[in-house]
């Protein structure tokens, strides 16, 4: 249809202005439709390319990574067996303890984060708190700052922390795991309450007012009502934490010491020499574990969300 | 039956605009009524008029600005909802989704520490008094609208309340379960015997189900009566318009008694009609309040049917003939334009057509002289 507004209009000199201006709509247009062709072609494409020859690379009987010469699982054999290519700083024992710390950290992280970012949400949505609204965007802070600007500021913070009380109490403080599950739970307080507050708006409110006239009280209704209807929001959060807590490098990398390495700080490691197609294999399984993780967060956020309510 | 269940004394209650500011709207002024025990009371009035914060006050969900609300001669300030001996019906059910039907209804007695069986058998015979014996395990998302409000009801009923709080429960249901709800509601409030405070901006509802009928508007309570006094004889214009259908004629009072006045229409004419307004003087703008159905309309005649009438002479505007009815818009005057219903019945032969000129007349004491 473009095209025939175009060519009757190139008949007649009398209505050149306008042709002329349907021409550069027309190219304006044509060049938009192309370009929202092309865009998200590209961003996918720089987005899951890499990955995607990551987990390729992952499975290539070849030490390079420029050609692919057959499939193998010898790498993954490789990290459970603890040889890397005749390297002796891979070694299995450590890569477990690595994942035990990061075990270690993120659950006891994600706890924490999961109780404090609930009762955030809690008072930010029923409470009746002076400030609400500037709680409300610093809520999001963690979410955008840069995490390495996070990482050095909190480094910065313990370091003066443990000056402070070493020169009043002479007790030698470093940073270890408390300083690494005090740095999770900071931005992962952030992501629970998100995650919380949004199931907890979406809840009635004339439930608990139901709930009250019923005969229960605040902590009644909060166990029996309350609670029970955000739950899947609460663990959608915490798993959100977990995995973030779990893949973390920045933050951990900036304020750990000696003996409690995580997972990604030994992947981290590794590469600092070569790419090598044992760390493609590791970080294969990682992203494996955090797809599955957030994939079920994403299910329970999702859940008994298709009823939305009357809100008077 | 005179027992004075609910006591409502000055009661306002005021809301900030905005968070943080000065500015306060008050949703209830300097509220005054009495509720009975055993009555079926409607609270009635458009929506903003303050109807629904008065029950949330009853129920202790708000607290009022000023003023002191007794149940049973016991002032509830102060008392939490949760120790009020009312239940609520809500607007929206308010079930608990993760709940199942027999759990919801025996949440109420579950609070109350009644022994689990005990609970249980109350609950089930709630749920068959409100015809719903068949859905104990389903959740609430299974049932539909109408049964949704059965369980909404069982719910609140079960632990039998001294007042029973419905905010608008039928408002969600389609015409025809609504006027089967409006019946079991009422012969279950003569069976259970208990109060029920009823929040409608349905004036037919009120009319058909309440003992007697509040009217709000604008945070006021107007008028509080028996649903014949409310739909006889409003006593504001806004209660005469709001209720059923109301002519008013514009006019100017002449002179009164105390039960009559006397209102000149135009140059000509003057009406006689009772005086419903509290304070009348003469020389004030009134209107003089007529429900259509109660004029007769016929053809030009300078003579009144009896002394007891009033009688307008005015020219048909439009006629709606609408099948049970025909209507009449009737120009009287310089100024309204006057609905008169009549029935078409056998009797009824004479028609008038537009233009033509018609008289009105109408009995003295079915017409009313308010002032606002």
């Amino acid at each position: 249809m473009g095209n025939q507004v175009i060519s009757r209009a190139g008949v007649g000199t009398a209505v050149q202005t306008t042709a002329q201006g349907f021409r550069a709509d027309m190219a304006v247009r044509s060049i938009g439709k192309v370009g929202l062709l092309v865009t998200p072609i590209f961003s996918y494409f720089f987005l899951w390319a890499p990955i995607a020859l990551l987990v390729l690379f992952s499975f290539n009987d070849s030490r390079g990574v420029d050609t692919w010469r057959g499939f193998t699982l010898r790498w993954y054999e490789n990290i459970f067996a603890g040889t890397m290519g005749g390297e002796a700083r891979f070694a299995t024992d450590l890569m477990l303890s690595a994942l035990g710390n990061t075990l270690f950290v993120s659950s006891i992280a994600t706890v924490i984060a999961t109780i404090l970012g609930t009762m955030i949400a809690l008072s930010l949505v029923r409470g009746n708190i002076p400030g609400k609204k500037v709680i409300d965007s610093i809520l999001y802070l963690p979410v955008v700052i840069p995490e390495i600007t996070q990482g050095v500021s909190l480094a910065i913070f313990f370091k003066l922390i443990f000056d402070f009380v070493e020169s009043s109490t002479g007790v030698n403080g470093t940073p270890g795991f408390g300083s690494i599950i005090i740095g999770h739970v900071v931005f992962n307080i952030s992501y629970v309450a998100i995650v919380v507050r949004a199931r907890l708006a979406n809840m009635n409110p004339r439930l608990e007012e139901a709930a009250n006239d019923l005969g229960a009280n605040q902590w009644q209704t909060f166990m029996r009502i309350t609670f029970p209807l955000i739950l899947p929001g609460v663990i959608a959060g915490a798993l959100l934490a977990l995995t973030l807590s779990m893949d973390d490098l920045v933050v951990t990398f900036f304020n750990s010491g000696v003996g409690n390495t995580t997972l990604p700080v030994f992947v981290h490691g590794l590469i600092k020499t070569s790419v090598t197609p044992e760390v493609n294999a590791l970080s294969t399984l990682m992203l494996l574990f955090s797809t599955v993780i957030v994939g079920f967060s994403l299910f329970l956020q999702n859940r008994y969300t298709d009823r939305p309510y009357n809100n008077r | 039956m005179n027992d004075i269940k609910v006591e409502l004394i000055d009661v306002v209650k005021e809301f900030p605009i905005q968070r943080g500011e000065t500015t306060r709207f008050r949703a209830v002024n300097n509220l005054n009524l009495d509720i009975y025990d055993g009555e079926f009371f409607a609270l009635l009035g458009p929506s903003g008029c303050g109807k629904t914060t008065t029950l949330r006050l009853i129920a202790g969900f708000e607290q009022p600005s000023s003023g002191q609300i007794l149940i049973d001669g016991k002032p509830m300030q102060g008392i939490p909802s949760f120790s009020r001996p009312v239940n609520t019906v809500f607007q929206d059910y308010a079930l608990f989704p993760h709940m199942s039907v027999l759990q919801n209804v025996m949440f109420g007695l579950q609070m109350d520490k009644v022994p689990r069986k005990e609970a249980e058998g109350r609950a089930v015979e709630a749920l068959e008094m409100v015809r719903l014996p068949n859905a104990l395990n389903r959740k609430p998302k299974e049932l539909s609208g109408g049964q949704q409000q059965r369980v909404a009801l069982a719910r609140a009923i079960v632990k039998r309340p001294k007042v029973l709080l419905l905010d608008e429960p039928l408002g969600a249901l389609d015409l025809k379960l609504r006027r089967e709800m409006q019946f079991e509601l009422k012969s279950m409030q003569q069976e259970l015997g208990i109060t029920f405070i009823f929040v409608t901006h349905d004036q037919e509802e009120a009319l058909t189900m309440a003992n007697r009928i509040g009217v709000m508007h604008d945070g006021n309570l107007l008028q509080v009566g028996r649903p014949e006094e409310i739909y006889e004889t409003p006593a504001t214009r806004f209660v005469a318009d709001f209720i059923g259908e109301t002519n008013f004629i514009d006019g100017k009072l002449v002179s009164h008694t105390a039960h009559e006045g006397v209102v000149s229409i135009d140059d000509e004419t003057t009406v006689t009609a009772m005086i419903g307004a509290d304070q009348v003087a003469n020389g004030q703008a009134v209107s003089v309040a007529v429900r259509p159905e109660k004029m007769t309309i016929t053809a030009y005649s300078d003579t009144p049917p009896s002394t007891e009438h009033n009688i307008v002479h005015g020219q048909v505007a439009q006629v709606f003939y609408i099948g049970t009815d025909t209507r009449y818009a009737v120009r009287v005057g310089k100024s309204a334009l006057v609905n008169v219903r009549v029935q078409n019945t056998a009797a009824h032969h004479t028609t008038f057509k537009e233009r033509d000129t018609v008289t009105l007349s109408w009995e003295r004491s079915v017409a009313r002289i308010l002032t606002h």
